[in-house]
């Protein structure tokens, strides 16, 4: 028997929905010392079948049918209070985001401890919260007793979230996309951290994730969902080297390959950097000083027509600085920007307004990246309109370029709300588009969407670039997805450029021990997704 | 770690108050130069302007006729010398004027302001743990009423009820005049005449409490931390207690500072309304006297009671929030 | 458009202060035709009792009609509430917009001037503005918003310091924009919602202070107002009740109608904030 059983469980939308059911006849089960990986993209269920594990699914989405049996008990015949002494004992769970999962004013002693008090366990809490922060490596733990969670790094914070989860050694642990907020670097540790205790405690894991990185690193069986149901289930090997169901294929197909691409011959130089820095100061006033920060510092590369450069690295790197430096949402601290040999950084206002038809970016957020109140029409006519184009011939030129991204000239009346977050992307593009830019800067365009979707916007900005002969500056954290983009890479380190070398050979042979690290940290390394195109 | 922190916080602070009571003396000084008419008129009072050799005394004690930045000094000097200037009419010194009514005002506002704050929150909670049913609507309605009353009016129908009609409480002055009561009698004595102004008072600010207590539990509910402490299998009441209320207090305890001229302003209504000895009776007599000597001085006394005033909310708000910087 | 009054006509609140708000305006327009003569006149026996020699709300302690004096009243209150709003309003975006916008020592500055405004007591400051430049409707209309401002101050470059690090407002940016069709045509519209609401609530808390100022004789001596109303009642309620309560429940109308409003246009604007149901997950 396993240890627990999902079976046949469904659970209600409310009505009026896109949906009926948040969840659809999931059945799985999971045994001691194993790892299920449940995937999904966004909206599929699977945090849903995650909370209701938990018994903690939110009110009005009511479970329909299906028993959820753990240990030989259907936990969904437990009354509230017996759910709640069986949560923290005997099931434990880990959330996505380590930044607001921890009560802001308690210890990080406290919150663990609090594990023990509330189940009645008194005795020692403090050598056993002590013992449990060593478990998770965290360092110095007799200080860390009386920290605050906002001195804690996302790591830090989501090692004392697995601590607690696993502090009364549940058999059980429920580990809801534990590793999306954080860095490749710091997602690998947790991993083989979550690995490493599964292990040696036997415990049973549940991991919902969407990627198949993680998967491939991670898990011993998969489960993949789409729309609230499970569509295909089995061991881990054999889904990501064989996967049967075609919706399967089309996500493992869409995964980044990570294969370098041919490197385009050099030509005329179109952008170089030199010296470039910029520090930011936060938190002083009129008459203090604040804390300095340096986000780049003293960046130089240079970028020839029709090549594509990617600047990768982590969060706080300083790669999207870098970025906004060149089109001038930041002003540097000094260097020069030099544009067909012009210095950008010279430029007045005024005269860069030449220059901003051809220099074009376009952002990471797709709902943030669009203006609400504005029609699809004027956002992407807004560009050229602005540099003296009329109107009318704005929005036939709109209509072209929409045509172009592969969306219908009926979006040109609607607002952005009333689109996906891939067609927003497309929108945004367009915009860039408008005013015919050479060079392009991309802020980790396809790093919000779906990896389906991510796979499709990848593939049209591809062949956009190519048709029109574009420069492109291409931000990202993914090193997967650098490596299918870019001729050269820049690998960024705490505002400095460590690596800067062709694609391939930045993957071949490392140079920097940063860039090394970087890549022994992308999961699921040593899987290479099968082509069944190839 | 903590102690040195608080000190280090207390002090920044101090000097902010500083600078911000120094700001408020000029403000005031520009105000009276801005008025129409003599400076020195505005200073007397305008219906003292008559007595032409208090006006020239004045005249040159402030130093009308000599430059616009010695003039300020002078002003400033006097005010932070606690020098609030004299009342032609009373035939005092300012200063001494608000001394002596100071502590009434305290009293009531301190009174009305506790009571509304434990009131509000308290009804905030209960009504935020019965989201959408009827307790939550009636204290929604109650609030609203009272956030929406003038409190003057308030007070007058409170006198009208519980001292016209029932002969309960008194709706007259601080204490019964004449009866010379001392020790816990007296006591007593204040806290029946304290019931209705205090009442009147902290109603408004009560509304306001109640309100912000209810909104800030249910955004609080929604974080995630409230859901890792689900899955941790803490008890319903010890999360609404532990985790939900003590963050869920924090804008209240913003709120609760910046709303603190607020509480004083009013008192000058509520006092005016129940005669109660203090500043804002002090400042509604000298409106109508035209005493500005005595108004400007209310209007300084006010400003740092509000200063001292946020001073303490900012140390509370450091103390329960760790993340508090001292930069 | 039509969305909005679905959302708006769902809060029944809101619903029963719109039509309150329509009859006080109506009031206000039809004040001198029900009432075709001064509220100041004498108009027969003072401290006559709701509905008696025709006083359908008792007369005062000068004869005077107390119905007649909330009908003409109705016009200040609303006329002082509203300008003294607009005013505020105008103060408050310029301010908050230049703040949120600019950033830095701007920002420092502006801020900081604005702390300022809120320590100082504003009824307090109110009192003393109103009492040093003489009552009259335009001193009272300016000390309002003198005290009103700097909500909207903070409020506005709240909104527009979240909004100018939005990638869209970037966009323009790189799209080579200026600053001014940045700051009028991106941000603004989309920082209106909280100021819609936040008017509806300062037009309240405007005709609470006006009335309070007038309670205590600073009112313009040349207007009826509901504030100087009570106030005149209030040495004589024990012998004339109704002269104080009837004015008082004008206000208390009014102001609760505006915040009614005010939270309808909350939910309607801000759909998302509105759906507040089931507090706890269990």
């Amino acid at each position: 028997m396993s240890l627990l059983s999902v079976e046949g469980l469904t659970i209600a939308l409310p009505p009026g929905g896109e949906r009926a059911h948040a969840i659809e006849d999931i059945s799985l089960h999971l045994d001691a010392g194993e790892i299920l990986c449940v995937v999904g993209e966004s909206g599929s269920g699977k945090s849903m079948t995650a909370s209701a594990v938990m018994g903690l699914v939110p009110p009005g989405l009511p479970i329909v049918s299906g028993r959820i049996v753990f240990e030989g008990t259907d936990l969904l015949r437990l009354s509230a209070e017996q759910m709640r002494e069986l949560r923290g004992r005997r099931l434990g769970m880990v959330f996505q985001e380590p930044m607001t999962a921890l009560n802001p004013l308690m210890t990080v002693g406290d919150q663990i401890g609090e594990v023990f008090r509330v189940h009645g366990e008194t005795g020692d809490v403090r050598g056993r919260v002590l013992r449990l922060l060593e478990d998770v490596r965290l360092p110095d733990p007799p200080s860390l007793l009386g920290t605050y969670p906002f001195r804690l790094s996302g790591g830090q914070r989501q090692r004392v979230m697995i601590a607690m989860a696993l502090a009364l050694g549940p058999s059980v642990l429920i580990a809801d996309e534990p590793t999306t907020a954080l860095d490749v670097t710091t997602q690998m540790q947790i991993l083989r951290l979550i690995r490493q205790l599964q292990q040696e405690k036997g415990t049973g894991v549940l991991f919902i994730t969407h990627d198949f990185g993680v998967v491939a690193e991670i898990a011993d069986r998969v489960a993949v969902m789409q729309h609230g149901r499970i569509v295909e289930q089995g061991p881990a090997r054999a889904v990501l080297n064989a996967p049967q169901h075609p919706y399967t294929r089309a996500l493992i197909d869409a995964v980044p390959h990570g294969t370098a691409r041919a490197t385009t011959s050099a030509s005329e130089e179109v952008l170089r950097l030199d010296g470039v820095r910029k520090t930011f100061r936060r938190g002083g006033g009129l008459f203090k000083r604040g804390s300095a920060v340096v986000a780049v510092k003293d960046a130089r590369f240079s970028l020839a027509k029709g090549e594509t450069l990617g600047l990768v690295g982590e969060s706080g790197s300083g790669k999207s600085t870098l970025a906004r430096c060149v089109v001038r949402l930041f002003e540097p601290d000094g260097g020069s920007i030099a544009f067909h040999g012009t210095d950008l950084l010279r430029l007045s206002r005024a005269a860069m307004k030449p220059y901003r038809q051809r220099i074009q970016m376009v952002f990471q957020d797709p709902y943030a990246s669009l203006n609400p109140r504005r029609k699809v029409g004027d956002i992407i006519a807004e560009g050229p309109v602005t540099h003296g184009v009329p109107r009318a011939q704005a929005i036939a030129k709109a209509k072209d370029l929409l045509r172009l991204v592969q969306l219908d000239a009926g979006a040109l009346d609607r607002y952005p709300h009333e689109f996906s977050g891939g067609q927003r992307q497309r929108i945004g593009l367009a915009r860039a588009l408008a005013l015919d830019p050479e060079l392009l800067i991309a802020d980790e365009p396809v790093s919000a969407l779906d990896v389906s979707v991510q796979a499709q916007v990848l593939a049209l900005l591809d062949d956009i670039r190519h048709r029109l002969g574009l420069t492109m500056l291409f931000i990202t954290h993914d090193l997967r997805v650098a490596a299918q983009v870019c001729d050269r890479i820049a690998v960024m380190q705490q505002g400095e450029i460590v690596e800067l070398g062709d694609t391939a050979q930045v993957f071949g042979s490392p140079r920097h021990a940063y860039t090394r690290e970087l890549l022994d940290a992308i999961p699921g390394k040593h899987w290479m997704p099968p082509r069944q195109a190839a | 770690m903590g102690a040195e922190r608080l000190l280090r916080f207390l002090a920044q602070r101090l000097v902010k108050a500083a600078i911000v009571v120094l700001a408020i003396v000029v403000f005031q000084f520009v105000l009276i130069r801005l008025a129409p008419g003599d400076p020195a008129s505005v200073i007397a009072g305008q219906s003292g302007a008559a007595d032409a050799e208090f006006m020239a005394q004045l005249r040159a004690q402030f130093g009308l006729d000599r430059p616009m930045h010695e003039q300020l000094w002078i002003y400033v000097k006097g005010i932070l010398t606690l020098d609030l200037g004299f009342s032609h009419r009373q035939q005092l010194p300012v200063a001494t004027l608000i001394w002596d009514r100071l502590p009434a005002t305290l009293l009531l506002t301190g009174a009305a302001f506790l009571f509304a704050i434990s009131a509000g929150v308290a009804l905030g909670v209960a009504a935020a743990r019965r989201v959408g049913r009827p307790a939550d609507s009636v204290i929604t309605v109650i609030a609203l009423t009272f956030y929406a009353t003038p409190i003057f009016w308030v007070g007058l129908l409170l006198v009208l009820i519980f001292s016209v009609w029932l002969e309960w409480l008194p709706s007259f002055g601080m204490y019964t005049v004449g009866a010379d009561l001392t020790g816990l009698a007296y006591a007593l004595d204040v806290g029946r005449h304290l019931i209705l102004p205090a009442i009147t008072l902290g109603l408004f600010f009560l509304a306001i409490y109640a309100r912000l207590a209810r909104a800030s539990m249910l955004e609080v509910a929604d974080q995630d931390f409230v859901r890792t402490a689900h899955a941790k299998g803490v008890p319903e009441g010890r999360i609404i207690r532990a985790h939900v209320l003590r963050n869920a207090l924090l804008p209240v305890i913003t709120f609760a500072g910046i709303q603190a001229g607020q509480l004083v302003g009013g008192s000058i209504l509520v006092e005016t309304v129940f005669a109660w000895p203090g500043i804002g009776r002090l400042a509604f007599d000298a409106l109508l006297q035209r005493d500005y000597a005595v108004l400007l001085g209310v209007f300084f006394c006010t400003a740092v009671m509000v200063v001292l005033f946020n001073l303490i909310t900012d140390l509370l708000y450091a103390v329960i929030d760790p993340r508090v910087e001292v930069a | 458009m039509a969305d909005f009054w679905r959302r708006f006509r769902r809060n029944i609140g809101a619903v029963v202060g719109l039509v309150i708000l329509v009859l006080v305006g109506l009031t206000a327009v039809l004040a001198p035709i029900v009432f075709p003569f001064s509220p100041w006149e004498m108009r027969g026996v003072p401290f006559m009792p709701p509905g008696e020699m025709g006083f359908l709300l008792g007369s005062d302690s000068l004869g005077r009609d107390v119905a007649a004096g909330i009908a003409h009243g109705t016009l200040v209150s609303l006329l002082v509430g509203g300008v003294s709003t607009v005013v505020a309003l105008a103060i408050g975006i310029t301010l908050g917009a230049v703040a949120g916008y600019a950033g830095g020592r701007v920002d420092d500055a502006v801020m900081r001037f604005t702390e300022f405004f809120q320590t100082i007591p504003s009824f307090v400051l109110a009192v003393v503005l109103v009492a040093i430049f003489t009552p009259s409707i335009t001193s009272i209309v300016i000390a309002i918003a003198i005290v009103s401002w700097p909500p909207v101050t903070r409020v506005v470059r709240a909104e527009f310091l979240s909004l100018r690090s939005r990638e869209f407002v970037q966009a323009a940016e790189v799209l080579g924009r200026s600053r001014i069709a940045i700051m009028l045509t991106e941000i603004l519209p989309n920082a209106l919602s909280p100021i819609i609401v936040l008017s509806s609530l300062m037009v309240a808390t405007a005709i609470l202070l006006e009335s309070a100022l007038s309670f205590l004789g600073l009112g313009d001596p040349n207007l009826m107002s509901w504030g100087f109303m009570i106030g005149a009642g209030r040495s004589v309620i024990r012998l004339a009740w109704w002269m104080s309560v009837f004015p008082g429940i004008a206000i208390f109308l009014t102001v609760l109608a505006l915040n009614l409003v005010g939270e309808g246009l909350n939910d309607a604007l801000n759909p998302r904030l509105a759906r507040r149901r089931g507090m706890v997950v269990t």
